[in-house]
């Protein structure tokens, strides 16, 4: 029998708020509050949102060296990564596959690394094997909350003004009512906006004064989702895994110059050799024209009914007004205009290759 | 008129052997915001527990099964563009069809309103 699910520091609040629980990877979460999914997305596009994401797994990096020993591990640029500044990455395994993607920020006296709730599990004991001589801290006394949004910067920077200053991917500690925190300028919404770990027992507390502006909403999993969809942003398990490449995954971008020509990281034989090469399908965005969402798993066609692809995730996108997915296209079908067919339910609906993401990101750069 | 309720949380408005089909309150309530329902066609032939159409939340689909046997006599077409109605008024201007019965011994099976209440609680 599986575990009982656990819960955040914030869990009491979630349910005096009206949060609709659900089990996610374990773990008793909001999925919406009484305003909706599509009242949450549109809050944190237009103001801003709260979203708990203490499930995520937190993790302290010690030791000489941390960076450079990282990169035996994954395909970024971790031994450059100044102090205070965050970068995105992945674990990739020998197949060139990812394990699972990262933040890994510089924190000066240790690295501080974000994984997902449902790879906590492999991530660190991966991480405690092959770091030689890092010490592998997993937290389990703090808070993650996400604030984003437009309003982001105020509703933070109210109660911490150094916030302000911060760009895109840079972190700090700063106090808020007391409380001192880690905070992060970056999220998974594609909105301006912030991560802040914070000690459990402040978590409530926090999250109370960030909740008590105005502009501030509590927004759930299923926002979070479809937020993230049309920022064009990965979701591993969906559109990344141990199967898919970065290179087909269109992640090019988190490898830097030096990796991409030195390798030495797992994986590196396959990866070089697509970035010199290509790949024979890529992940691309996918805009239906009429107005049934196409979920995870429906298959794509060419306009001559031959299978060229699955959508890996898919839904309906509140502020692009209508239905948007993700999916793997063979490679000659993905030029942006593309017309293809959607497999849902029996019958094709047609939609358009698009370049993603489906809204425009909005970082403070 | 009469009006009986099913386990798959659907309503059923009887009159006669023509009845209005769609999905309760409480159904619209767990779907959350509806944006997409997709229907059979007028004259489409049914049997109880067949597939007669999907309703997608921001979040999922949801098949919608016929409560009893019958004929389709008209779905209500101004959902396609405007599917919020499901949510607004899924009892009355969010209804799905309105069909006819070919056997009426079915209704015997669905609930009334206060089973159907205790049944949800």
């Amino acid at each position: 029998m599986a575990d009982a699910p656990k819960r955040t520091p914030l869990y009491d609040l979630h349910v005096e708020l009206g949060g609709k629980m659900v089990d996610f990877a374990g773990w008793e979460m909001p999925v919406q509050y009484p305003l909706g999914i599509m009242g949450e997305h549109k809050h944190c596009r237009a103001k801003a949102a709260l979203f708990d994401v203490s499930h995520m797994g937190q993790v302290i990096l010690k030791g000489e060296n941390v960076g450079a020993k990282l990169e035996a591990l994954c395909p970024q640029a971790f031994s450059t990564l100044k102090e205070g500044k965050a970068r995105y990455g992945f674990f990739t395994n020998e197949n060139g596959g990812i394990m699972d993607d990262l933040i890994v920020s510089n924190a000066g006296d240790h690295f501080f690394v974000v994984v997902n709730a449902s790879m906590r599990h492999q991530d660190i004991p991966h991480m405690a094997r092959h770091l030689d001589g890092i010490e592998v801290i997993e937290i389990f006394d703090r808070a993650l909350i996400a604030v984003q949004g437009p309003k982001a910067e105020d509703v933070v920077g109210n109660l911490c003004p150094g916030v302000r200053d911060l760009k895109f991917m840079e972190t700090i500690i700063g106090a808020i009512n007391g409380v001192e925190c880690r905070i992060s300028r970056l999220g998974y919404t594609g909105e301006d906006g912030y991560e802040i770990s914070i000690p459990q027992d402040g978590a409530v507390e926090v999250a109370r004064a960030f909740l008590a502006d105005e502009n501030c909403e509590p927004a759930g999993l299923g926002a979070r989702d479809s937020l993230r969809l049309e920022a064009g942003l990965c979701l591993y398990g969906n559109d990344i895994d141990n199967e898919t490449s970065p290179i087909e995954a269109s992640l090019i971008w988190a490898i830097q110059k030096r990796r991409r020509e030195e390798g030495g990281f797992p994986g590196a034989d396959r990866i070089q050799r697509e970035i010199a090469e290509g790949t024979s399908r890529k992940l691309v965005g996918i805009r239906p024209e009429g107005r049934a969402p196409a979920r995870q798993g429906v298959e794509v066609q060419s306009e001559d009914g031959k299978a060229i692809g699955v959508v890996t995730s898919g839904g309906f996108g509140p502020t692009a007004g209508g239905p948007v997915a993700m999916g793997y296209i063979s490679t000659d079908s993905t030029e942006p205009g593309t017309r293809v067919n959607l497999m849902i339910r029996g019958k094709a609906q047609p939609a358009q290759i698009v370049s993603l993401p489906f809204v425009q990101q909005n970082y403070k750069r | 008129m009469t009006t009986y309720y099913s386990e798959e949380h659907e309503w059923i408005a009887v009159e006669g052997d023509i009845a209005t089909v769609g999905i309760t309150a409480h159904a619209a309530e767990q779907l959350g915001e509806i944006v997409y329902v997709e229907q059979k066609d007028g004259g489409d032939t049914f049997e109880k527990g067949d597939e007669i159409g999907v309703v997608e939340s921001v979040k999922a689909a949801s098949e919608i099964y016929a409560p009893v046997n019958g004929e389709i006599v008209e779905a209500n077409e101004a959902l396609a563009d405007s599917p919020a109605t499901l949510n607004e008024s899924p009892e009355g201007d969010g209804w799905l069809y309105k069909i006819k019965l070919s056997n009426t011994d079915q209704l015997n099976d669905l609930m009334d309103l206060d089973a159907y209440k205790a049944f949800i609680a």
